[in-house]
């Protein structure tokens, strides 16, 4: 009976301690809730896009060292992640590889949003074939073919007559998709939905492509489609370019709108921006896929901060501003090392206009 | 004495009337959720969303059909595998194995429970798909290739190699509550038996036949944690929504289409499928437990074990 | 006749030391398996481990950076999930076994199996309608009442199982004593139980602890330390889940070094408990 009392005591201790201990790390003061004073400690958080997480991660540290009283918590979580906190106000800002669509931007609680885009990335063709070692040269044609199933031999005769010289072996190809929905799928299909009118029709642009039955096999993020071309033989996959490069991924040259094959760089994606600047509009929702311009990269896509155009707090919107501000200028020089690709010039003039568009009950928060 | 005891009771009795008819609750307001959320896709499709084989979503075509035959199918795979390694190790650490190997070993896969699902997946990925595909794959192509089950493009990543990971996954659980279950069976059940001359294993079996409650309810334990699993499934399984025979094509669960889109998804008719696909999951769970409670009911008759 | 019963126990011995070596091969080969895969964490994560590591906040790609804060919000979320999953488990699983032999037992026991079922993400979409969007910001708070949603069930079964297993003639005896129904409960079938009734809670900590899905959705990610439940924080396994995802080599290092200690700190969980509700003889 004593041992059992024992027992009993014993555990209603650990709940009591447990209980107290929790209550306290209630009972605390939100930490960070800014008072209106301008200048003051503020902490912004953000979610979404992953792919631009480790660029977001490099920025609100470097930005954190100049101004340590504003702390910038940018989560990930994925696109869809980021457009729902921004749509339920539960985060101060989004980001996301693919712009809102109007249906989602009615669905905002907040009032109008404001797409500012930060960074490039482009999306690649990556593939494990070891007698390969030059670049393998694809056509919209090709890329969308094996896709679909209907090039279904490495050795394919349209595959050898761009790469005449590689040595391509008559083994059976498996494409791999991403299986979870993803701005890199978006912007993958858009290409070739804008190349091949076949693709159109069968798959169309999707975050959530579906190929023909018993065609290609689907990952799970940009780690499992590179985790399964890494090792299977005889696959290819399409990943973000930043994953390529960190993982030195052989990629494939694409041939762009003026007929050349690309390979995809920093200064190549940058190019495709430049060369659609002029023709954004207004709100710079667009795509900028099978660009024109002789070296653009053809599938390549901006990343977009969201957040809402009246900031209801004047310290925290200023602060947005101020980071989203400094990231594009002199946050500027951290982004190639990390394999992203800068706005060109001309898109940083647009961005800028977009970024003193922030207010704050109809007052500009940048001076 | 009697009365307080009574007052006592009283309110025992409704503390754990209390606790117990949470469980109900959170069913109830998780089911009200997810049909208030489904609504669109419900009205819309109807019975159609079950029998359905095809998902395009950019077509806002829903059918879920393949992906509960590859949610049934791998968690099989899975208990095929899981449940009989589990009883074995179960048995051996409880009936044979002296205390200081047991104790090691039980602890170690205990710990294994803890593994995050995301870290099963890569090791799937890096270790596990090579594996399938360069050997055991091969070998059952080699040697069972006649069968439907074995035929077809060897890539390492599919249903079998899906199944092997769940089972995996479970076999903590599994062994854990087994051992668990075996170690309560009175010691004086063991010593009747060997009293009566029976060999090692048939008082094992005796032991397993007053147990076989217990172990149903491991089993049932392990089958939820199977058929809900996600991101591991999805990481080896190929996320393909398709019906096939063999074993080494690629399928998806319902599990793993929701871990994998429901964070991207944003058009209110995706949401709304993949939320009804999380009913349908639950009805999936629902018919397979009841399944499984009407074969514990079977064996415990058989077994002649007066408590069901 | 005799010669028969010979043959036969000649057979029923092979049989026995058959099934005998088999169970041994069985532990022998979960063991085995279980050693790779820990094995193939630690060679790939332990390089990453230092004090630094354990200490530090996230940092950028390339300049180190660690899981401190991560460690603190999983262990905070955790310990809030067993406060509240953990007393309500238990109570329901002493329900069901002592009077849940009616249909309303029967009815919760099926509801408890399914609900273990549910995928844990299922649960975050869950939490999320009902307490993170109202809130306006995810939390640690909405975190943890995620996680003890996934433990109720678990440890609900699980106590169940292991009261049931208890003697009836316990009960009888303490009954016929005089003492009253809960005080037999409470001091004699509880604690003959508990080493089970343990083993059912640490399955359910080691699951939750290794749960990412419900905490994408509620609990979301830091890269602060964190002292406050009503503010977004990190976990390891979302920390974890974010390092294995990304493209740079050194951070699935820091992912698999992360699962070592996610692993350890389990390890440390588990002999805490069975210490704590060992029998005193």
């Amino acid at each position: 009976m004593t041992g059992s009392n024992f027992f009993t005591r014993k555990i209603t201790g650990i709940f009591l301690f447990m209980c107290l201990s929790l209550s306290l790390a209630c009972s605390g003061q939100p930490m960070g809730e800014s008072n209106g004073s301008q200048g003051g400690n503020s902490k912004l958080t953000g979610a979404g896009s992953t792919f631009v997480k480790p660029m977001m991660d490099k920025w609100t540290n470097e930005f954190g060292k100049l101004y340590p009283s504003v702390k910038i918590d940018y989560s990930g979580g994925g696109s869809g992640a980021g457009i729902k906190a921004i749509q339920n106000q539960t985060s101060d800002f989004g980001a996301s590889d693919a712009a809102m669509s109007d249906d989602e931007l009615k669905q905002a609680k907040g009032g109008e949003i404001v797409h500012i885009p930060v960074v490039l990335g482009a999306v690649v063709l990556t593939y494990n074939l070891k007698e390969v070692t030059e670049p393998l040269k694809l056509t919209p044609e090709i890329i969308a073919d094996i896709y679909l199933g209907k090039i279904k031999k490495w050795n394919d005769e349209k595959i050898k007559k761009e790469n005449p010289n590689a040595a391509l072996l008559a083994s059976d190809i498996t494409p791999v998709f991403r299986a979870d929905g993803s701005g890199t799928s978006d912007v993958f299909t858009d290409f070739l939905s804008k190349t091949v009118p076949e693709w159109k029709e069968k798959v169309g642009r999707t975050k959530n492509p579906q190929l023909p039955q018993g065609v290609g096999i689907g990952g799970k993020g940009n780690e499992g489609v590179m985790g399964q071309v890494k090792n299977t033989p005889n696959t290819i996959g399409y990943v973000e370019l930043t994953f390529a490069k960190a993982n030195n991924l052989p990629t494939a040259l694409v041939k762009n709108a003026a007929e050349n094959f690309v390979e995809a760089t920093s200064e190549t994606v940058s190019s495709a921006a430049a060369g659609m600047t002029a023709k954004m509009p207004e709100d710079l929702r667009y795509e900028i896929t099978n660009a024109e311009g002789a070296d653009a990269y053809p599938i390549s896509g901006m990343v977009y901060i969201l957040a809402y155009k009246d900031q209801k707090d004047t310290v925290k919107g200023k602060n947005l501003a101020d980071f989203l501000w400094w990231a594009i200028h002199d946050g500027e020089k951290y982004v190639k090392e990390l394999h992203y690709a800068p706005l060109p010039a001309e898109l940083v003039k647009k961005t800028e206009a977009k970024i003193n568009s922030l207010s704050n009950g109809g007052k500009s928060l940048r001076p | 004495m009697a009365k307080t005891g009574t007052t006592g009771d009283k309110i025992f009795r409704t503390v754990l009337l209390i606790a117990v008819s949470i469980i109900p609750l959170i069913v109830a307001a998780i089911i009200y959720m997810m049909v208030q959320n489904s609504l669109p896709t419900l009205q819309r499709f109807g019975v159609g969303f079950l029998t359905g084989r095809e998902w395009i979503p950019a077509q806002e075509t829903f059918g879920a059909l393949p992906f509960i035959y590859g949610t049934i199918v791998s968690s099989v795979i899975a208990l095929i595998i899981s449940v009989p390694l589990s009883l074995g190790i179960a048995i051996f650490l409880v009936e044979q194995a002296p205390k200081n190997l047991a104790k090691p070993i039980s602890f170690m896969v205990e710990l294994l429970a803890a593994i995050p699902s995301v870290v099963y997946g890569l090791w799937g990925i890096f270790v596990l798909a090579p594996f399938v595909r360069d050997y055991l794959g091969a070998f059952l192509q080699k040697y069972l290739g006649f069968l439907p089950l074995f035929q077809g493009r060897l890539t390492g990543i599919g249903m079998l190699t899906g199944g092997i990971i769940l089972a995996l996954m479970i076999i903590p659980i599994l062994t854990a509550v087994v051992r668990d279950v075996l170690e309560v069976v009175p010691v004086t059940q063991r010593e009747a038996a060997l009293a009566l001359g029976a060999t090692k294993w048939e008082t094992t079996k005796v032991v397993l036949g007053n147990a076989a409650s217990g172990i149903a309810g491991a089993v049932v334990l392990g089958l939820g944690r199977a058929i809900g699993e996600t991101m591991a499934v999805t990481m080896v399984i190929g996320n393909s929504p398709q019906i096939s025979a063999s074993v080494f094509e690629p399928a998806y669960t319902i599990a793993s289409v929701l871990a994998a889109n429901f964070a991207d998804a944003t058009e209110k008719i995706y949401l709304s499928a993949l939320i009804e696909m999380g009913l349908v999951l639950f009805f999936v769970t629902f018919a397979v437990n009841a399944l499984a409670k009407l074969l514990i009911i079977g064996v415990s008759r058989r077994n002649g074990v007066a408590k069901a | 006749m005799a010669e028969t019963n010979s043959q036969n126990h000649g057979r029923r011995k092979l049989v026995s030391s058959v099934m005998t070596t088999l169970t041994a091969a069985c532990a022998v080969f979960v063991v085995a398996v279980l050693l790779l895969i820990i094995s193939y964490i630690a060679i790939r994560g332990f390089s990453s481990i230092s004090v630094q590591f354990l200490i530090d906040t996230p940092k950028p790609v390339g300049e180190g950076g660690g899981i401190g804060n991560a460690i603190l919000g999983s262990v905070m979320m955790t310990a809030l999930a067993a406060v509240i999953g953990l007393p309500i488990g238990v109570l329901a699983g002493i329900y069901l076994a002592e009077f849940g032999n009616n249909w309303y037992g029967n009815v919760v026991r099926f509801l408890a199996d399914t609900l273990v079922g549910v995928p844990s993400i299922i649960i975050g979409i869950f939490i999320y309608t009902l307490i993170v969007v109202p809130m306006g910001r995810q939390s640690g708070l909405a975190g943890g009442l995620a996680l003890a949603l996934i433990m109720i069930p678990i440890v609900a079964r699980t106590t169940e199982e292991m009261i049931r297993l208890v003697p009836d003639a316990m009960r009888e005896g303490a009954l016929a004593l005089g003492a009253p129904q809960w005080r037999v409960t409470w001091n004699i079938v509880l604690p003959a139980a508990s080493t089970g009734i343990a083993t059912g809670a640490m399955l359910a900590i080691a699951r939750i602890t290794g749960e990412t899905a419900p905490l994408l959705f509620t609990a979301l990610n830091s890269r602060f330390y964190n002292f406050y439940l009503d503010q977004p924080m990190s976990s390891l396994t979302v920390q974890i889940f974010n390092y294995a995802t990304g493209p740079f080599e050194v951070e699935h290092a820091m992912a698999w070094a992360a699962t070592l200690i996610l692993v350890g700190i389990i390890l440390v969980i588990n002999v805490l408990v069975r210490f704590l509700t060992r029998k005193r003889f």
